[in-house]
């Protein structure tokens, strides 16, 4: 249980770190470490080298920028969980946090670091997906964005060239009338989903208007339920309607099984928690 | 590969080392600094055994490369007590029977001393959230929420006195 051997290198600009990934070596970026470390402590990753990004000025922010929220590669779960700009604009995401790991890795671990690795049961790149967020790639040559629904490839697997770093994540300010919900169930609070499903949506005049509902622990990434959306779009929010949906995205999907909770009971509870996140999101959009 | 100098300072004492990137924080405390306090239980960051404070905040040293500390303030279960008396979190858990082997606590005390730096009088939820990074096989819990609790009424106390004390 211990990591293999690697190089360090610690940069204190940014260009330098960049100018690290454009080489031969196998490499990686150490952000908060929550994730890479334990894949490294059991060497199921053996980078050749560590870029260690801690030290980077200026990459620690959550802040609002052209109508966007914008959290940088080093800001920590923990600080955004507690950020009033959050707490503000986002609440999902806040809410998200409540699920999210435990006090001590929320204190070093990153948003961009949780996104970049990609684990197929990780909350927020669903979240990420029904914000309509958007990564900002860099590399030296220059950056590029990805829709949050284009980064998440496969398992820790995302859209990133190997010369690219997630520097930033952009997520548009919802719509003033804009309805959440968020619905999880875990083995242990703070453990990674077995069933995770978020909401976004509107309603405007007894319609359902603009859902994006995503979900983690199901597939090898989490990933929008395009047949679902379609499905309540301009519908009357009717209970009936939000569990005939859930249970033929219960019937679409094809769950990943793991040996504390198998295929068949996450399907399971994507048909019990569909109906109940969309319900949350519809009740407090009358609110 | 290239060992790396690395100067952090351990329960207030400059402690300097030359290590591998490759070693984690939790065998640098343990084994370069002869601090074996810190309990490693999976060494993959689930159980919170080896939580210590790094500037201020609880951290799993199994997630951590030492090399990453360099000029941080770090304390670990030995920086609790001064002069061979508890800190009054470590008595609450003597006194409320918040132990029973005991292989958890350090880890215990390191959540539960981030969370009353932070919030003098926490709710029990908050305590229950506060530690639910940390697996206990022995107490079933209950008892570990009391001497926080305890342990919190105390800290107050202490610092009730100090403030009414004339200057």
């Amino acid at each position: 249980m211990k990591p293999a051997a690697f190089e360090y290198e610690c940069p204190t600009d940014l260009k330098a770190a960049l100018a690290f990934l454009d080489a031969d070596t196998e490499t990686r970026i150490l952000a908060g470490g929550q994730s890479l470390v334990p894949m490294m402590n059991f060497r199921m990753a053996t980078p050749e080298r560590l870029i260690d990004i801690n030290r980077l000025p200026d990459l620690d922010y959550v802040r609002e920028e052209d109508g966007d929220i914008v959290i940088g590669a080093l800001a920590r779960h923990g600080d955004i969980k507690a950020s009033e700009l959050i707490a503000e604009h986002l609440p999902v995401v806040a809410e998200a946090y409540e699920w999210i790991a435990h006090a001590a890795v929320r204190n070093r671990g990153t948003l961009c670091g949780n996104l970049c690795h990609a684990d197929p049961a990780s909350e927020m790149p669903a979240v990420m997906q029904v914000l309509g967020a958007r990564m900002v790639a860099s590399r030296l040559s220059g950056s590029r964005q990805i829709a949050a629904e284009d980064f998440f490839l496969g398992t820790y697997e995302t859209a990133l060239e190997p010369d690219e770093m997630l520097t930033e994540v952009r997520i548009p300010k919802p719509e003033p009338n804009s309805s959440w919900g968020f619905e999880e169930v875990a083995m242990r609070k703070g453990d990674y989903a077995w069933c995770t499903v978020v909401v976004m949506l509107s309603v405007e005049d007894g319609k359902i208007r603009q859902p994006r509902i995503a979900v983690s622990g199901i597939s090898d990434h989490a990933h929008r339920l395009g047949a679902t959306e379609a499905g309540l779009e301009g519908r009357a929010p009717d209970t009936a309607l939000l569990e005939e949906l859930a249970q033929s995205a219960a019937q679409d999907a094809d769950p990943i099984g793991t040996e504390t909770a198998n295929s068949e009971y996450r399907r399971d509870l994507l048909r019990v928690l569909m109906p109940r996140v969309l319900q949350a999101a519809i009740d407090r959009a009358g609110e | 590969m290239k060992k790396i100098a690395v100067s952090v300072t351990v329960n207030g004492r400059q402690r300097e080392a030359l290590i591998a990137p490759r070693m984690l924080l939790s065998d640098f405390v343990r084994q370069e600094l002869e601090l074996p306090g810190t309990h490693v239980g999976c060494e993959h960051g689930v159980c919170g055994s080896c939580n210590v404070i790094v500037d201020g905040k609880a951290v799993r040293s199994c997630l951590m490369f030492a090399v990453q500390a360099e000029g941080s303030q770090i304390t670990t279960v030995e920086g609790f007590s001064a002069d061979g008396e508890l800190h009054p979190i470590q008595t609450a858990f003597w006194e409320e029977h918040g132990l029973q082997c005991g292989f958890c606590t350090p880890g215990m005390l390191a959540s539960a001393k981030e969370l009353l730096d932070a919030n003098p009088d926490p709710t029990d939820d908050e305590i229950r959230e506060a530690i639910s990074g940390n697996l206990c096989r022995c107490t079933g819990y209950e008892f570990i929420i009391n001497a926080i609790r305890s342990a919190a009424k105390t800290l107050r106390d202490t610092e009730n006195k100090k403030t009414l004390q004339p200057a």
